[in-house]
C-alpha cells in the first residue's frame, strides 16, 4: 500500500530521488569533525525562532503605549509565556553564537575558497537578514535600551548623502522612534524569518551544488564521500543534544543573564541611560562605530567590517589548499583575529573612556588590516611552504591546478583567435 | 505600407523597449503610495509646536521639554555662562553665540546629540552625550567628538517675556 502510495506520488512529483538526492544519499565528506554542525544548528535554531515567535505575537501588542505592558503580560499572565519568551529571546543570542561559530569554521578550514564563493556570499546575505531582524526584534520590548538601540541605529543612516535627515525620518516615520517605528518593526520582524528562510534554500541549493568542504581543504575522491544518512544525522543529532543542553542552561536557569537590566524600564524619549549598550552579538560591530571620531566615517567602517568577509575569497591568493591547517601564518593570523574581535567586543561593552578609545581604534585597526594584509601574507607563506618542501600530492594537486588553468586560458585565447 | 521585412527586428525591438520603459514606470509608480506611507502621517505632522513657560526656571536651571517627541533644552543662563558662551565660538563647528541665542539669557536648543541622536546630560559647564563621549558647551556647541555638528537650534519665538514657543520662528 505505502508502496503505491510513494509510486503514485513519484509519477507526478520527484518525491522519492529527492530525498535520495538531497538527503539520505547525499555524499558527505567521511572525515568531516564536529566544526561542521554548525549549519545544521543554525537551521535548528532558525525553526525554534520562528515558532516562539508566531507564539509570541499572538500576545504581543505593537503599540507605544502597551507592549512593554503586553510583555509583562506573557512574563505573568499567559501560560508558558515566561517560556516562550525566554526560549525566543536566549534563542536570539543561540543563533549568533551558532553562525558566528559557522563563519570561523569556514574562514579556518578556507571554505570560502572556489568553487564555494557563492555558497559564502549567500552566508553572508543570511548574516546580515539575521542582523536586521534581530535588530527589528529588540524594538519590540519598548524598554530603554529597546529605545535607544533602535535610535542610534536609524541615525546611522544619517550617513547617506544628501537625504540623510529625511531618510531617518522616513526609516522611523515620525520625529523619533515612535508609534509608526515600532509597527513596523513588528510587521518586519514577522516577515523577515520567511525572507530567511528562502535565502537558507538559495544557500542549500549552492551547497548541495559545489557539496561540503572538509578539514583537509582537498576535495575527496568519490570513494571517500560517505552517505549523509545514517552518518551525519546522528552526528548531528548528537550535535545538536550537546547544544540544546547548553541552551536549556541559559533559557532554564539564567535567562536574564544575557538581557539588559535597563531594558525593564519602559522607554522615555526624554532620558537617554548613562550606559547604552547593544546586545553582544553586536558589540565588536559597535565597537568599530566608536573608534571612529568621524561620524560618516564610523558608519562607513561598521558597514564595511561586515562586509569585508565576502572579499575572502579574492584576499586569500594561495595555492596551497586549504586553510589554516596547513598553512601557519594564517592560522597565526585567524587566531589573532579572533582575539581583536574579543578585544573590540570588550572595548563595545565599556564605558568610553580616553583609554578604551584607544585600545578600540588599535584593535579597529588591526580588524582591517588583517583583511588587508591577506594577500600578501598568503602569497608570501605560499612562496615559503613550497621552499621548505610539500609533500609530493599536494605538489602535484597545485600543478594539476595550474595546467587546469593554463588550458582554460589557451582554450579562450584559441576562441578569440578564431573569432578575430 | 513597409511589410517587406515583418521578422525585420526595429519594429520589435522597439516595441519591446517601450513595454519595458511603460512598465518599469508603472512598477516604479505602483512604489511611490508604499514608500510614502512610511513617511511621518498627518497625526504626527500635527505635533509641530510647543509652548513653554518660563517662570518656573531659576537662573542656571535647565527644563527639558517635548516638541515634536524630541526633547528640548530650555537653558537658562547665568551671566557668567553668558560670558564664557560669547567669549568663544566653538571649536568643531564655529558658530558665534549671538547667532544661537536670540535671548542670550535663554538657550534653546534641540536636545539630540548630532552624533547618533542620544539625549545628552547636563554636566558641569555644556552637556555630555554619554553614549559616544561628545561633549557641548553651554551654547549647545560641541567642543568634543565625535558628533559633527552643534546641538541644533530649533525654530522658536518669545510670546511675552516669560512665554516661549518652539516650532515657528
Amino acid at each position: 500500500m505505502a508502496n503505491n502510495i510513494m509510486n503514485w506520488i513519484d509519477e507526478r512529483f520527484p518525491l522519492t530521488s529527492f530525498v535520495k538526492h538531497d538527503l539520505t544519499d547525499y555524499p558527505t565528506p567521511r572525515n568531516l569533525s564536529y566544526w561542521w554542525n554548525f549549519g545544521f544548528l543554525a537551521g535548528i535554531v532558525l525553526v525554534l525562532q520562528l515558532i516562539t515567535g508566531i507564539f509570541l505575537a499572538m500576545h504581543y501588542k505593537a503599540d507605544v503605549a502597551m507592549s512593554f505592558d503586553s510583555i509583562q503580560h506573557i512574563m505573568r499572565d499567559v501560560n508558558y509565556g515566561w517560556l516562550l519568551r525566554y526560549m525566543h529571546a536566549t534563542g536570539a543570542s543561540a543563533f549568533f553564537f551558532v553562525i558566528f561559530t559557522h563563519m570561523a569554521r569556514t574562514l579556518y578550514y578556507g571554505s570560502y575558497r572556489a568553487p564555494r564563493e557563492l555558497l559564502w556570499w549567500t552566508g553572508q546575505g543570511l548574516l546580515l537578514l539575521l542582523m536586521a531582524t534581530a535588530f527589528m526584534g529588540y524594538l519590540l520590548p519598548w524598554g530603554q535600551m529597546s529605545f535607544w538601540g533602535a535610535t542610534v541605529i536609524t541615525n546611522l543612516f544619517k550617513a547617506t548623502p544628501f537625504i540623510g535627515d529625511q531618510v531617518v525620518i522616513w526609516l522611523r516615520g515620525d520625529y523619533t522612534v515612535g508609534d509608526a517605528t515600532l509597527t513596523r518593526f513588528f510587521a518586519l520582524h514577522y516577515l523577515m524569518p520567511f525572507v530567511i528562510v528562502g535565502a537558507v534554500v538559495i544557500h542549500l541549493v549552492a551547497l548541495h551544488s559545489v557539496k561540503s568542504s572538509n578539514p583537509s581543504g582537498i576535495d575527496l575522491a568519490a570513494k571517500d564521500n560517505i552517505p549523509f544518512h545514517p552518518y551525519f544525522t546522528i552526528k548531528d543529532l548528537y550535535g545538536l543534544g550537546i547544544f540544546l543542553i547548553v541552551y536549556s542552561v541559559f533559557v532554564f536557569f539564567m535567562p536574564n543573564s544575557l538581557m539588559e537590566p535597563a531594558n525593564n524600564i519602559p522607554a522615555n524619549p526624554m532620558v537617554t541611560p548613562n550606559h547604552i549598550v547593544p546586545e553582544w552579538y553586536f558589540l565588536p560591530f559597535y565597537a568599530i562605530l566608536r573608534s571612529v571620531p568621524n561620524m560618516v566615517g564610523g558608519v562607513i567602517a561598521m558597514g564595511l567590517s561586515v562586509m569585508l568577509f565576502a572579499f575572502m575569497p579574492f584576499l586569500d591568493r594561495s595555492r596551497i589548499p586549504g586553510g589554516a591547517r596547513y598553512r601557519p601564518f594564517y592560522r597565526l593570523q585567524f587566531y589573532l583575529f579572533l582575539i581583536d574581535m574579543v578585544l573590540l567586543g570588550w572595548v563595545g561593552y565599556v564605558h568610553p573612556t580616553d583609554q578604551t578609545i584607544l585600545i578600540g581604534q588599535v584593535a579597529t585597526f588591526v580588524y582591517f588590516a588583517s583583511f588587508f594584509f591577506v594577500p600578501m601574507i598568503s602569497k608570501m607563506e605560499e612562496s615559503w611552504l613550497i621552499k621548505r618542501g610539500l609533500p609530493a600530492e599536494v605538489m602535484v594537486l597545485i600543478d594539476s591546478e595550474a595546467n587546469e588553468i593554463a588550458k582554460k586560458q589557451l582554450k579562450k585565447n584559441q576562441r578569440n583567435g578564431v573569432q578575430s | 505600407m513597409e511589410h517587406e521585412n515583418p521578422s525585420g527586428g526595429n519594429r520589435r525591438n522597439f516595441l519591446i523597449q517601450l513595454t519595458s520603459v511603460v512598465g518599469g514606470a508603472g512598477v516604479a509608480a505602483a512604489c511611490v503610495p508604499l514608500v510614502s506611507s512610511m513617511n511621518p502621517s498627518s497625526d504626527v505632522l500635527a505635533k509641530a509646536e510647543t509652548e513653554v513657560d518660563l517662570t518656573g526656571i531659576p537662573p542656571g536651571g535647565m527644563h527639558t521639554v517635548a516638541w515634536q517627541g524630541k526633547p528640548v533644552f530650555v537653558l537658562h543662563r547665568t551671566p557668567e555662562q553668558i560670558k564664557e558662551s560669547q567669549a568663544s565660538n566653538g571649536v568643531i563647528d564655529p558658530e558665534a553665540d549671538a547667532k544661537r541665542a536670540k535671548n542670550p539669557e535663554w538657550l534653546v536648543v534641540l536636545g539630540v546629540c548630532t552624533h547618533m541622536g542620544c539625549v545628552p546630560n547636563k554636566e558641569g559647564p555644556g552637556w555630555v552625550c554619554h553614549c559616544h563621549g561628545s561633549v557641548y558647551d553651554d551654547s549647545g556647541r560641541v567642543t568634543h567628538g565625535p558628533a559633527p555638528r552643534n546641538l541644533e537650534v530649533p525654530p522658536y519665538h518669545f510670546l511675552s517675556e516669560n512665554k516661549l514657543v518652539i516650532g515657528k520662528a
